[in-house]
């Protein structure tokens, strides 16, 4: 298989004033190129850890991460990293904003500008290069984030619940938009979620995490009877429903 | 806003309308309260009502400006502002220095933590002889009083402000690989320049009460100067015009500061 991230036994611990807390304990898992795969679990059960680690801005206690067969040491420049919010920087046009990442990498250059510059209008955002984050819609942010991860031509994405900040309509809107672009450029994608319904209508694999201390309990292969897959068209399959309820028994969230 | 001028509502307009008239009214008021102190100060103080030598009265201070005008007023005035200033731009440049350097380090941040705490409360002005006997008694004191004034408080509140940037924001740019340096220079400074303008508004007032007090201490000119000078000489009329002197230097600085965040707001659009 043609696989691009690999993680094996990874177990993370850290140290609080009142005690040590095992995040996560013993995930193996591996993705392949070009696939989109979540990870869904309680709240609090490390799912966020996880990305850290694969990211390479934690260390995990025990067990390593490879991108590409190569064990991650610090942050990778395969990866690109999209948390909760879309992180503009206000006082940064949209333009200087999706520069950003070009900017910290020291790679800005007439050929990275000439291909911001064709995201931007790609995605419907050249006409905004010189307004303010303050001035785009919800949606509109979040696209300029995704092209700012783009820019600097990551392997693999890492999704955060990179979507609940937004409302519920722009989610949905936004999910099927950050689908449609990821698959087009190609990417691997593995995200995190606690949201069940947007795992399965965007991934090819859900991984599903226990209570804390984080072990994998399933992973589920999510398949859908449909040509030209979009988030929103899975939500209306038959086959939608029971993997949301496999899911949501086996996640056993009680209130 | 001109161009849809035709196309206002009646609402609209008689919302417009009653708003600038509530904002004369506001400035009428606040006019006429000065003039009806200035008149009542005045009338009293003619009818004997109030002594006149140790309350002063605005006719004689009138004349006592036009006086000080003619002579060595500018010389008190630029010698006041420029120590103001000066201390000033010292406090907060030296103060935002430190903090950037407390934020490098949390470790140092964590163990200057008492003695900043200290330091703070400790009223400045109570280092006047040890600053005196330190770097003379001249113009150099005064300086050191506004900087000694402005300088902690810069300190704490930049590097809280260093502090409360958005996590989110640090990360976001961590993940891109971002060095400690280039956190600082793309997120966290940037992010605080509310922060910094909240500061200098703060300190170009402090930097003028340790200027004042330097000059009550050790001075041969400046408003303080004027002031203690004034009052020794029991020449009310002096220290009045003084004060009000001051009391318009203090405001015209202030809002020098206001017009500078408007003027950087507007070229690097911070806050939105």
């Amino acid at each position: 298989m043609n696989e691009i991230l690999k993680a094996e036994h990874v177990t993370a611990k850290y140290q609080a004033e009142n005690g040590e807390v095992t995040a996560l304990e013993d995930i193996s898992f591996s993705v392949n190129r070009g696939e989109f795969v979540s990870i869904v679990g309680p709240s609090g059960c490390g799912k966020s850890t996880l990305l850290s680690i694969v990211a390479g801005i934690i260390r995990p206690t025990h067990g390593s991460v490879s991108i590409g067969g190569v064990p991650v040491s610090g942050i990778s420049p395969q990866i690109g990293y999209m948390l909760q919010r879309d992180n503009l920087l206000e006082w940064r046009s949209i333009f200087k904003n999706v520069m950003l990442g070009l900017e910290i990498r020291k790679m800005v250059t007439r050929e990275s500008i000439r291909y911001v510059e064709s995201l931007l209008s790609t995605y419907g955002l050249y006409e905004f290069r010189d307004k303010y984050p303050s001035q785009l819609s919800g949606g509109m942010r979040q696209r300029a984030a995704l092209i700012r991860t783009l820019a600097v031509k990551p392997e693999i994405f890492l999704l955060d619940e990179a979507f609940s900040a937004l409302d519920y309509q722009t989610r949905l809107a936004v999910t099927d938009d950050v689908y449609r672009i990821l698959k087009k450029e190609n990417k691997t994608t593995l995200m995190v979620t606690h949201d069940i319904s947007e795992g399965i209508s965007m991934s090819d694999r859900v991984i599903v995490l226990t209570k804390r201390p984080g072990k994998i309990r399933r992973i589920h292969d999510i398949e859908f009877k449909m040509e030209q897959r979009t988030p929103m068209g899975c939500r209306e399959q038959p086959e939608f429903r029971k993997y949301f309820n496999d899911i949501w028994k086996e996640l056993d969230v009680h209130v | 806003m001109y161009m849809c001028r035709e196309k206002l509502s009646n609402e609209r307009l008689e919302y417009l309308r009653k708003r600038k008239i509530r904002k004369y009214i506001i400035w009428a008021i606040r006019v006429s309260a000065v003039m009806l102190a200035l008149v009542l100060w005045e009338v009293l103080a003619n009818l004997g009502v109030i002594d006149s030598f140790i309350m002063s009265k605005p006719s004689r201070m009138w004349e006592t400006l036009k006086n000080l005008g003619a002579n060595d007023l500018p010389l008190h005035l630029g010698v006041t502002c420029l120590e103001t200033v000066t201390g000033f731009l010292l406090g907060t440049a030296g103060g935002t220095l430190l903090a950037v350097l407390l934020w490098w380090s949390p470790f140092l941040a964590r163990v200057s933590e008492p003695f900043l705490v200290v330091l703070n409360s400790l009223p400045k002005i109570a280092l006047g002889p040890v600053i005196i006997v330190w770097v003379g008694a001249g113009t150099e004191a005064i300086i050191v009083m506004a900087l000694a004034i402005s300088l902690i408080v810069t300190v704490l509140e930049m590097l809280g402000g260093f502090l409360r940037t958005s996590r989110e924001k640090i990360l976001m740019a961590k993940t891109f690989g971002a060095s400690k340096v280039q956190i600082f220079t793309k997120v966290v400074f940037p992010s605080n320049m509310p922060t910094l303008f909240g500061s200098l508004k703060v300190n170009i007032g402090l930097s003028m009460v340790g200027v004042i007090a330097g000059e009550f201490l050790v001075s041969k000119a400046g408003l303080g100067y004027l002031i203690v000078y004034g009052g020794q000489v029991f020449k009310l009329d002096l220290v009045m015009t003084s004060v009000v002197i001051l009391a318009v230097v203090a405001a015209l600085m202030y809002q020098a500061v206001v017009w500078l965040e408007k003027l950087v707001g507007k070229l690097i659009h911070y806050g939105g």
